[in-house]
């Protein structure tokens, strides 16, 4: 994989948070997401095999994991879709199995692809389930969301009045995500968002929530089995592979962890230069010292999680890895 | 207002849009339609038969229970249908994640079914009344028997149309329902009086609300002579409250039950795997 490519690199810790605050929105408060040791099984087979994930207040998580990882599951079960078989879970502090109407309606929902309501118009959908919020409206949160400005905020103001059926992928998309946002949740789940996008959709998309999750101080949780997306969306990455956690970080500290080290690349007196740095801030301060503006064309490259991302992923999915590398389990911690 | 409250408000929402959505469709309004179209036609090829032992028009005869069974396909079947498209397409699991979304959906679709049926009646009656010589709707008591005997013709039907549509998890599994649906008919009286059958079939119909409704909605439109060429030779209304009115306890009791099992199973991969099956069913 050629290193340059990150030139525009989601991998730098210019988030809109700061990286290594690893998220917490308000220390006093309970965490948005919870569980411990959580497990699922179907039949003999299990799929999660004890969870430990947490999600702060305000934190946009990104739960990164190759096919079958078992992260549609989690996600399902903190949604309250599915019953787990064993563990402690707890959701805006609820458990998810008992969450009643209220809890509800804290809580938005995007799943992998919605079909639903093709007849209807695209105002008119957003309206009616807008609705059901009203009741649990606070002053914090007025519910639901004004139809024009949740128009506005996806960008279908001009298809208000589109059939359902007749919308793009990604104009069904960010309707989808107007939906799951109508109730203005505390909490938002967003599950494989982008699957099936072509890269202008793919980018929209990704601008669309990042804009949603500056605004309200809303949680996320979002699944995906793209690390670039992962990267670019979240402030945090939580790797589930075999069923368990085996990495968590932010992408800055993940990609520390697994290599160490930056690449630096420059041009001094028409020559190149790639130097490998474990301090790279400090490598490039020492190069404008000792040559100042001699130093051109510089870059900095974080060595790529992806690398190291793909390897465990192909591990797992060949069957020759079903536990997770020690050192990765020790950074879960 | 309570959150349950502004949700069957919302439901009312629901309906009034989806009526209007199927009635203003032509594929959907031929739906509901084709049945009493198509028997109407036959049977008026037949209007120079009559009902053994009178000089009545068989076809005039047959009006008041092919009604009955448009009642029946557009709020029964069709209910059972739109639950197992919803569940396909993922509307009942956007209910699901909707607080109190299930109260508002099933409000929205029970209404609405309840509505397009009606319709579907009232469509049907304009040109049988044109076609046919000999029904009697002059009479304001004709309207009200009607109407109470559609009422309770579609509370009893409704919530086995939710039982059934909640038990099959595809169209397909519906499409079998429909054959036991047919055979009913025949043995229902819709076309041809059930005394004409052997006494073990009318026993039959006679548990089952489809034959109730027919026989209440003859005593709505039919002469009073008509009577004559029923079991029993009466319009047996308070029998038919009766057996309509059990159908409609017994399935507003269960209905809940099946509903909320159905609900609790729905999550996004079901809907995933649901909608995969149907793609290798095309393919």
């Amino acid at each position: 994989m050629n290193i340059s490519e990150s030139a525009a690199g989601p991998a730098e810790p210019d988030r809109r948070r700061p990286a290594d605050d690893g998220g917490r929105g308000s220390p006093s408060t309970e965490p948005a997401i919870e569980t411990r040791d959580l497990r699922m099984r179907y039949g003999s087979t299990e799929v999660l095999r004890g969870v430990d994930l947490r999600v702060h207040q305000g934190e946009v998580v990104a739960l990164l994991g190759p096919n079958g990882a078992g992260k549609t599951t989690t996600i399902e079960i903190l949604e309250g879709f599915r019953r787990r078989s064993d563990g402690r879970v707890r959701v805006l502090g609820v458990d998810p199995n008992d969450g009643g109407e209220a809890w509800r309606a804290r809580l938005g929902v995007v799943l992998q692809s919605w079909r639903d309501h093709g007849r209807w118009r695209v105002r008119e959908l957003l309206g009616h389930l807008g609705r059901f919020y009203a009741p649990y409206a606070t002053a914090r949160r007025p519910r639901p969301y004004d139809t024009g400005e949740l128009l506005e905020l996806v960008g279908l103001t001009d298809r208000a009045d589109a059939v359902i059926a007749t919308l793009s992928g990604g104009q069904r998309r960010r309707l989808d995500v107007a939906v799951g946002l109508v109730g203005r949740p505390d909490l938002l789940f967003l599950d494989e968002p982008t699957v099936g996008f072509d890269p202008q959709a793919r980018r929209d998309f990704h601008e669309l929530v990042e804009r949603l999750t500056g605004l309200e101080g809303t949680s996320v949780l979002l699944t995906t089995h793209d690390l670039e997306e992962a990267e670019r969306l979240a402030d945090r990455i939580v790797i589930l592979a075999g069923g368990r956690i085996v990495a968590d970080g932010t992408s800055a500290e993940l990609a520390r962890r697994f290599s160490g080290k930056s690449e630096v690349r420059y041009r001094r007196d028409g020559r190149r230069y790639v130097e490998s740095a474990v301090d790279a801030t400090g490598h490039v301060r020492g190069l404008f010292t000792e040559y100042g503006e001699a130093i051109e064309d510089l870059e900095v490259h974080r060595v790529r999680l992806e690398d190291v991302y793909m390897t465990l992923v192909h591990e797992f999915e060949s069957g020759r890895r079903t536990e997770a590398p020690s050192e990765l389990t020790e950074m879960a911690r | 207002m309570s959150p349950q409250a502004v949700a069957v408000r919302a439901g009312l929402q629901r309906a009034r849009i989806e009526l209007r959505q199927s009635l203003g469709n032509g594929q959907e309004l031929w739906s509901v339609t084709f049945f009493p179209v198509i028997s109407l036609t036959v049977m008026f090829l037949l209007r120079h038969s009559t009902v053994p032992g009178t000089d009545f028009s068989l076809g005039a005869h047959s009006v008041p229970g092919i009604l009955g069974m448009t009642v029946a396909f557009n709020g029964m079947m069709a209910l059972a249908l739109s639950l197992t498209m919803d569940r396909e397409d993922g509307t009942l699991l956007r209910a699901k994640a909707t607080p109190n979304g299930m109260v508002g959906y099933l409000t929205g679709k029970v209404l609405c079914r309840g509505g397009t049926a009606v319709a579907g009646l009232l469509i049907a009656l304009v040109p049988a009344v044109f076609l046919f010589e000999g029904l009697e709707l002059g009479g304001v008591s004709s309207w009200l028997t009607l109407a109470w005997v559609v009422t309770l013709g579609l509370l009893a039907l409704l919530p086995l149309g939710a039982i059934v549509g909640s038990l099959f998890t595809s169209a397909q599994g519906v499409g079998f329902v429909t054959l036991p649906m047919m055979a009913l008919m025949g043995v229902s009286g819709v076309f041809y009086p059930i005394s004409a059958l052997p006494e073990w079939l009318q026993w039959v119909a006679q548990l089952f609300p489809l034959y109730w409704l027919g026989l209440g909605l003859r005593s709505a439109m039919l002469p009073q002579t008509m009577a004559a060429a029923e079991v029993g030779e009466s319009w047996r209304h308070l029998e038919t409250i009766g057996v309509l009115g059990l159908w409609a306890v017994a399935g507003l009791a269960l209905a809940p039950f099946v509903l909320r099992r159905m609900a609790r199973r729905e999550s996004g991969s079901a809907v995933a795997a649901r909608r995969q099956q149907a793609m290798q069913r095309m393919a």
